[in-house]
């Protein structure tokens, strides 16, 4: 198996068929990136020269476990005004602890930030 | 004239339509100017200890939200003091040198600052820009974005519109709604029709930032752009945002294999009331920074809403293009405006696009309307369905491709065909709604929403409402095609859903091509180092760019003229010089009864002969036909019919209508009259020809004639005609003695 040719769920994307959807084998699971995708390219943005593009697949990696509502949950309370710093904080511990660590620390720096500039909840 | 009153230059002058246009005064203290603001720093960066301190005159302390992300994400510190210290000048012409390799240039930009970049771009002419575009774009195959909506989110129109741009060429489709709910609607129609009209068409929805999200998260959209950055802090927040959300959205995306690209452009801040005093540019090329700092892999600049603002004010336009090439220059998807119209004039607004046209950008156009100006519910673009011929001649003109093809209109009805009815199939299968078989075929035919009255104005909110309660999601609506038939566009719509799964597509420039091969900066680089180099279309391609539906072939010409032939015009026998004062010979060209009967006023040739005859009749003249055989030359036809006349006097008629008068003492090439624009000649004006010939042959005084005055492009309209008329009556040409012909 290389890269890509397996969904978040593990299941090998050659076993994605029409059939399989048909008969309802399939969930939007299987048809998601899988990390270890998002980590092999970020290799490839980083030899091409976007190491920027790289951090941004590795925070992904990160957030492929999250369930939706979670990851729009965490982007709406990087929102201005709408977290104090401490909320940001809690938010980059509960990350951290999911191993998002990558994540934790942009809302890290975000709770600094927001701070220093009035952008937290008042 | 009233006192008051411009003289009438100006008055004429005041109302062409250039003038419906806002031309600002510059004013620096609002933000209206291209370049070189008011508050524009000069660039710097300090690093202390791996941490920049100072950024471009700014001290770390006074950084706002935008310069911390950019100082902590954003540059190559390890290269910024070797790229900062390079000569702004000396680094411009780096863009336009063939020797300088794309590599190296990003390579040092990503050291540079905001303000560097401004500094080294305000430095290129509009010539130099399209140099560096060609140069610098990542993706070495250019390519287009189309808008696709209508004012009522009509789903079967939008579907048959969706597959009707990707028959086109588009290879990505953008919708939005003019009433937010219908958006999952909107996303589902504009997917199929995509899937309809070709394979590895990428698909977006334009709503509110989660929204969109929510929708690639279902996999209804298979990427997304309008993921708005601005250039100051405060319009920043404004926009409900900030970069720490932005670079966590774009990872949100990627965190689900969608491929994203961030919007911004020039003017917005001001626009909004928020420049600080900088320049449009300036403020641009904080947010490019931004762009690449917060890891999206493109952007979509070039003015977009704000473009009429950019376009106000002087060198404005040049500023809109330098965005573009900012955005390559930060080695990123560019995804290059002409969007928002920013001209009432023609001129104006295909003045603004031809650079980037010919340049060539990762998408010329990002969001060229292939609906009706009315139905875009974006605004109307710069390029619309209204311009989709004269873009694919303008690519046909200059061998450029800008990433639209023909498209034939049986395949065309077919496609509009069957996106309506997956559509329908669809949408019934999944609960969604119904449609009436009226409402189905007037999808088909329709060039616009207008077209289309059995709509239920309704049916998309409810459809949009059952697909988020049900959690539709892409793989029912692939279930649903695949149930109903339409194995094809099941396969099409779950090949974009495995694409995800693989992620090349997340890379910069990433577009699929119709097998499904992605073309990227990684997969298929520009390597544009001077003439001979970098993209060149293959000859399949080319020829979709050359094949216009409308050129016409010399053997279509002679297809056509066979319609009107007729055995009316008869060889009576061999042409003799008559001494009969009262004789005028009608000499006709070569072709003329053989291959040619209809000239180019749309009057047959014997209809132009009888109208000869009758203006001759009328002095008391006698009017003989003659075919001239060995010359297509008017001035020979007529000298040579002159001299056969008995009166001296001929007239000289061309099969396409160009006539004249000629008399048999003149050098071959004067006349006494001639009627040199075929197209506009009228049935009066060859009687009074005749009329004319008639008092030459008495000696009496013939009433001065005038062609036919008109302002349309003439020539443009006829000039191919002519040359293939020419070449038929060149082929007709023999040695041949004249022949006397009669109308029957």
């Amino acid at each position: 198996m290389s890269k890509g040719d397996f969904g978040f769920s593990g299941k090998p994307v050659t076993d994605v068929t029409i059939e399989a959807i048909r008969r309802g084998d399939i969930t939007l699971d299987d048809v998601r990136i899988h990390p270890e995708t998002l980590e092999m390219q970020a290799k490839v943005a980083e030899a091409n020269g976007n190491p920027q593009l790289a951090a941004n697949f590795r925070r992904a990696a990160e957030l492929t476990s999250l369930p939706d509502s979670v990851v729009l949950g965490y982007y709406d309370a990087l929102r201005p005004g709408r977290s104090t710093a401490d909320q940001l904080t809690a938010i980059a511990t509960e990350l951290s602890s999911q191993g998002a660590i990558k994540n934790a620390e942009l809302f890290l720096q975000a709770a600094d930030v927001y701070a220093r500039r009035g952008l937290t909840a008042k | 004239m009233t006192p008051n009153e411009p003289i009438g230059r100006f008055r004429f002058m005041n109302e062409q339509r250039v003038n419906l246009d806002g031309f600002a005064t510059p004013a620096p203290e609002l933000g209206l100017v291209a370049f070189d603001g008011p508050n524009d720093p000069k660039p710097s960066i300090k690093i202390s200890d791996g941490r920049v301190v100072e950024l471009d005159g700014k001290s770390e302390s006074d950084f706002d939200a935008i310069d911390e992300f950019i100082a902590r994400h954003g540059l190559d510190l390890n290269l910024a003091p070797e790229a900062m210290a390079i000569d702004s000048l000396e680094f411009a012409r780096m863009l336009v040198n063939p020797n300088d390799s794309r590599k190296d240039i990003v390579r040092l930009a990503a050291g540079m600052t905001p303000a560097k970049l401004a500094e080294v771009l305000s430095r290129l002419t509009a010539a130099e820009l399209v140099i560096a575009m060609t140069k610098m774009r990542a993706r070495r195959t250019p390519s287009n974005q189309a808008h696709v909506t209508n004012r009522s989110d009509d789903p079967l129109l939008l579907a048959a519109d969706a597959a009707t741009a990707a028959a086109f060429g588009f290879r990505e489709l953008e919708t939005t709604v003019p009433v937010a709910g219908d958006a999952p609607s909107n996303a589902v129609a504009v997917s199929i029709g995509a899937a309809v009209g070709a394979a590895g068409v990428l698909v977006q929805c334009s709503v509110e930032e989660a929204a969109e999200l929510a929708l690639g998260m279902r996999g209804l959209v298979s990427y997304a752009e309008t993921v708005s950055l601005y250039g100051t802090e405060q319009i920043f927040i404004d926009g409900d945002d900030t970069p720490w959300s932005k670079a966590f959205l774009t990872s949100a995306y990627a965190s689900r294999g969608i491929k994203m690209r961030v919007t911004s452009g020039g003017g917005s801040e001001a626009l909004m009331g928020g420049a600080e005093q900088c320049s449009m540019f300036y403020l641009e090329a904080r947010c490019v920074a931004l762009a690449r700092a917060i890891g999206s892999q493109g952007v979509q600049n070039g003015g977009i809403d704000a473009a009429s603002v950019a376009g106000a004010v002087p060198g404005g336009v040049r500023s809109m293009m330098a965005e573009n090439v900012m955005v390559m220059l930060r080695n990123l998807e560019a995804c290059t405006g002409n969007d928002a119209l920013m001209s009432e004039s023609d001129v104006r607004r295909t003045s603004r696009t031809h650079p980037i046209f010919i340049g060539g950008s990762d998408f010329i156009n990002s969001g060229f309307g292939s609906i009706q100006r009315y139905d875009n519910m974006f605004g109307p673009s710069q390029w619309n369905a209204e311009d989709i011929d004269d873009f694919l001649a303008m690519q046909r003109d200059w061998g450029v491709d800008g990433g639209l093809r023909t498209a034939d209109e049986t395949e065309v009805a077919r496609l509009r065909k069957r996106a309506t009815d997956a559509v329908t199939a669809v949408y019934s299968h999944l609960g969604l709604g119904d449609f009436s078989q009226t409402w189905a075929d007037q999808a088909v035919d329709a060039a616009g929403s207008k077209d289309v009255t059995a709509g239920d104005l309704m049916l998309p909110l409810n459809a949009a409402r059952t697909i988020m309660e049900t959690n539709v999601t892409m793989l029912d609506v692939i279930s649903a095609l695949a149930e109903n038939g339409f194995d094809l566009e099941a396969e099409r719509c779950l090949n974009m859903l495995k694409a995800r799964v693989v992620g090349d597509y997340l890379q910069t420039s990433a577009i699929f091509d119709e097998e499904m091969n992605v073309l990227s900066l990684v997969t298929d680089p520009n390597e544009y180092s001077g003439p001979g180099t970098g993209y060149q279309p293959t000859a399949k391609r080319q020829a979709e760019i050359d094949n216009i539906r409308q050129q016409k072939s010399v053997e279509d010409l002679r297809n056509e003229q066979k319609i009107f032939a007729s055995q009316n015009l008869r060889v009576r026998g061999s042409a003799e010089i008559s001494y009969d004062p009262r004789d005028v010979v009608i000499g006709v060209s070569p072709a003329t009864g053989r291959e040619i009967w209809m000239t180019l006023s749309g009057l047959s040739v014997t209809d132009v002969i009888g109208e000869l005859m009758a203006g001759l009749e009328e002095e008391g003249c006698v009017g003989r036909i003659v075919r001239i055989n060995d010359s297509l030359d008017l001035g020979m036809i007529g000298l040579t019919a002159a001299r056969l006349s008995g009166s001296g006097i001929s007239v000289g008629l061309q099969a396409k209508g160009t006539a004249l008068i000629h008399r048999r003492d003149l050098a071959p090439l004067a006349n006494l009259e001639l009627y040199s624009v075929a197209p506009t000649i009228t049935r009066e004006l060859y009687r009074m020809l005749g009329i004319n010939a008639g008092r030459h042959a008495k000696g009496a005084t013939p009433e001065p004639v005038r062609n036919p005055y008109s302002d349309e492009a003439i020539e443009a309209r006829y000039h191919t005609k002519v040359v293939s008329l020419v070449a038929i009556e060149r082929n007709c040409v023999t040695n041949a003695s004249p022949e006397t012909l009669e109308v029957v």
